[in-house]
């Protein structure tokens, strides 16, 4: 290679770097503008859209004149909302709103992939090598999952308080966690690396929607307690999914990001017995994902217990969670222990 | 929420009520015997399941947040020097040794017991469902399934089953078993289940991590790590624990069984950033083990971090490295001696701290050999920087290489019998007068500080060291071989669904007058999580309907609740 090609490519390389700043603010930008479009689908008066109510009886072309009952509660996701139906006639300011912030969270989302592909061009590597990389992958998983259940399940009204916690966490990466893009220390020069991290990021992200769910879920069951008892009619919680949807959402994204965390920790393992000379030695990071992974199998199990499920099982899913914050935040930054790679020194 | 099937939860009210209760005539014996098969039944239930899984989670709790003696004994001992109070008590209930600790084990063992006290009984009823197949009988009136439709058509009963019997065979993988039966008053019943992997992987799943446990106890109870530091063109054979600066054997190890192996360490190799920013680690190393022990036959390998040397059981793992400072000492009647020795990186600039210890200098003997040791105890710096006297290092290569050295003569107190570091002297000697200090410099290569005997220490050089570990773990395969199964069972046992699907075939009363009516009842049950069973139900219900006796002029009547 010549000097000017060296300069060159030096150049690409600053411009991606550059790049990928950018996009991740306007992921950042995304995120928070479609928080707030959420907060005021959400808090405005005519909140339930009429697009939502769907036919209350799924059809099904392939049975011809087959006339099928399926009960109520049975099949959500077909069954469209339990909510009654509000005046159809034209789209007000709270649907509109709703309608933006999912388009608005849409764009954050193609921003964050952006973000990240140019992050991982001007690494030269797989971009996710330390917390800021990590933390933006799992924004981008979150809100990938979200797009994915909002499209299938209709569950919009949630979305003030799944956009919360991935705003909140992109803005904790762009500041307190941003490092520049950079090489990493030979420990980490492992294609380990790019399979275990992407599957603890991925599984991670999943399981923030699966949190939220659970905390919905919580805070829509209560309040229909409160209304069992005569309480608490014009709540602006009546507008949440029905707990029914909600357990489902929990536990349709728990059963897949379930198996691909058990894969991440195995692919630790996997990791550790090539790099430390052990494939489990109780490191605090080892430990902590093994509590988690007991709180979810705990989730799994009590979700099919009598007794332990509804919100005992959601009340596990969120302990989960915030073990998986925990084991992020704390063992890496507060914790001493082998995997102490915040990248922040 | 509807109600969901009880097979395929655990249930205690279920257990309890297929036992009849124990005669009435007791004696203490069938009292004892049935206190133990309730304490066994409440053991293998699933909320003690859940309750003991919670209290893993919580008793390994501390292991996170606490230092532990297997993972940082210098952190787990200053933790107790800084919390007088309550760092013993902590110690004493085992709370920096969680992963051994009795409470633990039993926890965890409790666990376990449960476990395979819930999964062999299913894992015998499964067996038995997959040989017989669904039951042929159908609940009585289907419409108060879960999932439920009634659909009119023409044709023979006895057809239409076999039809419907031989769609549903069809249906690709994990395909639906069937059964028919022909019911007292003439209908014609198709019984269909399948899912049947789904419980198979569960047990799968749940019997891979009682795998996973037997090998991480066989892996613990027979494995060693060995860790041992040596300098660039020195080696070091591995025949037994003595081979090493730190052996961590466990319990059954058996000191004379290990594999034998030589390594001879030729140089290491580090590169940069200039920000100081490691970027790669090797160490060229010769290796012999086997038949080539002994002889002159070595292979030449580069260990890096990440890529272990692996060779008949054993793993040789690049963990760390360091320097090794070297001095000439120049003793007073003429003899020259050199000596090199790790000192213990202390910064990631590799600021290092240690101590050469000379326990027997030449010219002396008897107690005067003892009262005239030597130690040189200080800083080296691969690239000294000296601000307001102290000495430390800007860059982790040897650009400028110094070392900041006190030397001192008298006593090392070695003969004590309490083992030292050997990156520092004992203090309580230097406070109790026994080793003195005789003099303190700041060196570059090829300097040299005289005492007042006459004795000339030179600051000659630097060279690397390497961090080397061994491990052995004879059950690591297994563990392995578990978890595989482990993540098959459970994909298995979270994405495939058992579902239930009864068929109803008799003739049609209500359409008095049409020869043929058929009404065909359809009942479907999902037997795990009910999601998406509500279009798959739909395509079964046309199954019944895309039998060629269908008229099309027909139009089906719409039946069940609330239609």
């Amino acid at each position: 290679m010549t000097m000017a090609d060296v300069e060159s490519v030096a150049v690409v390389w600053q411009l991606a770097s550059r790049v990928s700043d950018l996009t991740f603010e306007g992921a950042l930008a995304g995120y928070v503008t479609a928080l707030a479009c959420h907060a005021v689908e959400f808090a405005s008066r005519r909140a339930v859209p009429s697009a939502e109510v769907s036919a209350a009886v799924p059809a099904n072309a392939a049975a011809g004149a087959v006339a099928l009952l399926t009960r109520q509660g049975e099949d959500p996701a077909d069954a469209g909302q339990d909510e009654a139906p509000g005046s159809a006639a034209r789209p007000g300011w709270g649907e509109r709103f709703g309608k933006a912030a999912v388009l608005v969270a849409g764009i954050g989302f193609t921003m964050n992939v952006l973000s990240l592909i140019t992050r991982g061009m001007a690494a030269h590597r797989a971009p996710w090598g330390n917390m800021y990389e990590i933390v933006s992958l799992m924004c981008a998983v979150a809100a990938g999952a979200w797009l994915v259940a909002v499209n299938r399940a209709k569950v919009r009204r949630i979305g003030l308080f799944v956009m919360f916690p991935i705003a909140v966490l992109s803005f904790v990466a762009g500041t307190v966690l941003y490092t520049p893009a950079g090489s990493l220390v030979p420990a980490l020069q492992s294609y380990w690396l790019v399979v275990h991290v992407l599957a603890v990021a991925i599984s991670s992200g999943m399981l923030m929607l699966c949190g939220v769910a659970s905390a919905m879920y919580i805070v829509r069951t209560r309040y229909d307690l409160r209304r069992g008892r005569g309480a608490g009619a014009r709540s602006l919680l009546a507008r949440l999914p029905s707990p029914d949807v909600l357990d489902r959402i929990a536990y349709r994204t728990a059963i897949v990001a379930f198996p691909l965390f058990t894969f991440a920790v195995v692919a630790g393992a996997l990791w550790a017995e090539a790099a430390w000379g052990r494939y489990w030695g109780w490191d605090p990071k080892e430990t902590t994902a093994l509590i988690t992974w007991i709180l979810y199998a705990g989730y799994l199990h009590a979700r099919a217990t009598s007794g332990w499920r509804g919100s005992r099982a959601a009340w596990i899913s969120i302990l989960g969670f915030a073990s998986i914050m925990f084991n992020l935040f704390v063992v890496n930054m507060v914790v001493s222990g082998l995997h102490s790679y915040a990248g922040l020194n | 929420m509807p109600p969901r099937d009880s097979i395929t939860a655990r249930n205690d009210e279920d257990l309890l009520q297929n036992h009849p209760s124990p005669g009435k005539s007791r004696g203490p014996l069938a009292v004892g015997v049935a206190m133990l098969r309730n304490l066994w039944r409440r053991l293998t239930s699933m909320r003690t399941a859940l309750v003991l899984l919670f209290l893993l989670a919580l008793a390994s709790l501390p292991g996170a947040l606490l230092p532990q003696w297997s993972t940082g004994r210098a952190k787990t001992a200053q933790y107790i020097l800084d919390h007088p109070t309550i760092g013993p008590w902590l110690n004493r209930l085992g709370l920096f040794n969680v992963f051994s600790a009795p409470w633990f084990a039993a926890v965890y063992l409790l666990l376990f017991i449960s476990l395979i006290g819930c999964l062999t009984p299913r894992s015998w009823e499964l067996l038995r469902q997959i040989r017989t197949g669904p039951p042929a009988t159908a609940p009585r009136n289907l419409s108060r399934l879960p999932h439920h439709a009634t659909v009119t058509i023409t044709g023979d009963a006895a057809e239409t089953a076999r039809h419907v019997r031989d769609r549903l065979r069809q249906s690709g993988v994990g395909g639906w078993r069937t059964a028919t039966r022909t019911e007292p008053d003439g209908a014609v019943v198709v019984a269909a289940e399948k899912g049947y992997l789904r419980d198979v992987g569960n047990l799968v799943f749940h019997f891979s991590l009682v795998g996973l446990l037997l090998s991480v106890a066989v892996g613990g109870m027979f494995g060693y790590e060995g860790t041992v530091l040596v300098t660039e063109g020195d080696g070091f054979c591995a025949s037994s624990p003595i081979a090493y600066d730190d052996f961590r054997p466990g319990p059954l190890v058996n000191a004379t069984t290990m594999t034998p192996f030589c390594v001879d360490v030729d140089a290491f190799h580090a590169a940069y950033t200039p920000q100081g920013q490691a970027t790669t680690f090797r160490a060229d190393i010769r290796f012999q083990d086997g038949a080539d022990l002994g002889t002159d036959t070595w292979q030449r390998r580069a260990l890096q971090v990440n890529d272990p040397l692996r060779f008949s059981g054993d793993r040789l793992y690049l963990l760390g490295h360091g320097y090794t400072p070297t001095f000439r000492i120049t003793y007073p009647d003429g003899q020259v001696r050199t000596y090199a020795q790790p000192f213990a990186p202390e910064d990631s600039m590799f600021t290092s701290q240690g101590a050469i210890k000379v326990t027997d200098p030449p010219g002396y003997s008897g107690d005067d050999l003892r009262q005239n040791q030597l130690a040189i105890v200080g800083i080296f710096a691969p690239t000294a920087v000296v601000t307001g006297g102290i000495m430390s290092s800007g860059f982790p290569s040897p650009l400028d290489p110094g070392v900041a050295v006190d030397v001192y003569r008298g006593d090392l107190g070695m003969g004590s019998g309490i083992p030292q570091s050997v990156f520092a002297i004992d203090t309580a000697q230097v406070a109790n007068g026994s080793l003195v200090k005789k003099a303190h410099a700041n060196l570059s290569p090829g300097q040299s500080i005289t005492l007042g005997d006459g004795t000339k220490i030179t600051f000659t050089g630097v060279k690397q060291f390497v961090s080397l570990q061994t491990s052995y773990d004879p059950a690591q395969d297994w563990a392995l071989i578990s978890v595989i199964l482990l993540i098959a069972g459970l994909m298995g046992s979270l994405l495939i669904k058992r579902r239930r699907v009864w068929y109803r075939i008799r003739s049609d009363s209500t359409a008095a007058g049409r020869a043929g009516a058929l009404a065909v009842e359809v009942g479907g049950l999902a037997r795990t999580d009910q999601a998406g069973y509500g279009r798959e139900f739909a395509s079964l219900v046309g199954l019944a309907c895309s039998h060629k006796t269908y008229a099309a002029g027909d139009s089906p009547a719409r039946a069940g609740k609330g239609a």
